[in-house]
């Protein structure tokens, strides 16, 4: 049996096997913190940073750091909560997000992500309104880029879980984004079962279900009903489980 | 002595007047409303200029032609207060989605070919497309309301509700950031 470890987050304090995360370590301690490229099932690889929290006053990602016996740590702090709300208004003038006609609106993880942030008010970042590729041509699964984040969710949904290596990321800074393994979508091996397009692994609407859209209507989604992370803050189960 | 009056403009740039519904659907608060403020220039009173200073402005829509740009413009000059409201105004909303073709060689000829004459649905045999010198001159692409003029708050939604309305305005009548609920942020 692994040792257990003791720490607090904000004051409150979290028990812990050693070699655990920070997150997974405060998931099961009903304590959410705010993440958009972790998700359930999937290897954390803290590249969004919205997880940023200060591990004895260091600033880390919540989903990759290990907790410390005896750690100090700042989640939900003033300073702590402006750099989320800056890493998320980022992701928002970086892609072409217009929520209004995007499918994903009301089940998207970064809208709802910006809800619970309380983002009302405008960023002083420019609008990129970058120029990028759809990909409709496979018969059940549709790419918009305009929505993508970088987030790597599908990269390692589909490599880890599918054993497929359909997405990985290309190019460098400004330039990244998601490749696929062929020219198309539809010169691929995907198809509408593999684990990389099932609902929650895209936390936005770049990866789009054909014949599926607006099933569920607009005001009766997902974030329409609940603050996202509530499931994790009320022990509930994990925050990628719809209600039953 | 009483505090006196706000008074409210408000306009529609290149949006669908959705918001200007969604106020309207205020319905008996729109009375409570009209006992605290004024409106000066605005389409629900069919006012086309401003009689005098306000204390806030509420813009729907961006700026898609020239004379959206030139009323932003107007408000500006003739408001305390300037606020965006809806998506539009926000991110330029639906009409910006034309600046995701700016790849094109000639995008705003490729816009306007597609609307009128290569689109399966559009029916126009002589291959018109509008130009009366009365109609405005559409712009290279859409702006949103921040990229033209400096904008003081925003009121996401789209529409915002008239919930949102309420407590927005509530708070700029009384000289207050329009605070919303976490409850009440909107983007769609």
């Amino acid at each position: 049996m692994s040792r257990r470890i003791h720490f607090t987050v904000d004051g409150q304090s979290v028990e812990a096997d050693d070699g655990q995360s920070i997150m997974e370590a405060c998931d099961a301690a009903g304590i959410y913190i705010p993440r958009l490229c972790d998700a359930e099932a999937l290897v954390p690889q803290g590249s969004c940073r919205v997880c940023v929290v200060k591990l004895n006053g260091h600033t880390v990602a919540a989903c990759t750091q290990p907790a410390e016996d005896r750690a100090h740590i700042e989640s939900d702090t003033h300073e702590i909560r402006s750099y989320r709300r800056d890493l998320v208004r980022m992701l928002f003038h970086e892609g072409n997000h217009l929520c209004p006609v995007c499918e994903a609106s009301g089940q998207c993880e970064l809208q709802a992500m910006a809800y619970r942030l309380g983002i009302s008010q405008d960023a002083p970042y420019p609008y990129l309104q970058p120029v990028r590729p759809l990909d409709a041509s496979h018969p059940d699964i549709a790419l918009d880029t305009n929505r993508c984040i970088l987030c790597g969710r599908c990269i390692r949904a589909s490599r880890d879980v599918d054993g497929k290596h359909l997405f990985e990321y290309v190019g460098r800074g400004i330039h990244k984004r998601i490749g696929i393994s062929a020219a198309t979508l539809a010169e691929t091996d995907a198809t509408i079962d593999d684990y990389a397009f099932s609902a929650g692994v895209c936390p936005v609407g770049c990866i789009i279900r054909k014949h599926e859209g607006y099933e569920v209507p607009i005001d009766e989604r997902r974030f329409n009903k609940q603050v996202i992370g509530s499931r994790i803050e009320a022990k509930l189960l994990d925050d990628n489980e719809e209600e039953a | 002595m009483s505090a006196r009056r706000k008074r409210i403009a408000t306009t529609s740039l290149a949006g669908c007047f959705g918001c200007h519904m969604s106020l309207l659907d205020l319905d008996e608060h729109l009375f409570d409303l009209l006992a605290k403020v004024d409106f000066d220039r605005s389409p629900l009173n069919d006012k086309k200029t401003f009689t005098r200073r306000c204390d806030i402005g509420l813009i729907e829509g961006g700026c898609c032609n020239e004379e959206n740009v030139r009323v932003l413009r107007e408000f500006r000059e003739h408001c305390d207060v300037l606020v965006a409201v809806g998506q539009c105004a926000i991110t330029g909303g639906v009409p910006v989605m034309r600046n995701s073709i700016m790849h094109a060689e000639d995008p705003l000829r490729e816009c306007l070919e597609v609307a009128y004459n290569a689109s399966k649905t559009v029916q126009n045999p002589q291959n018109l497309i509008p130009n009366d010198p009365v109609l405005p001159l559409l712009l290279d692409k859409v702006y949103t309301c921040a990229q033209v003029v400096k904008v003081d708050y925003q009121i996401p939604g789209c529409p915002p509700s008239a919930e949102v309305f309420r407590i927005a305005l509530d708070a700029l009548i009384h000289g207050a950031p329009p605070q919303l609920d976490h409850a009440l942020i909107r983007y769609d």
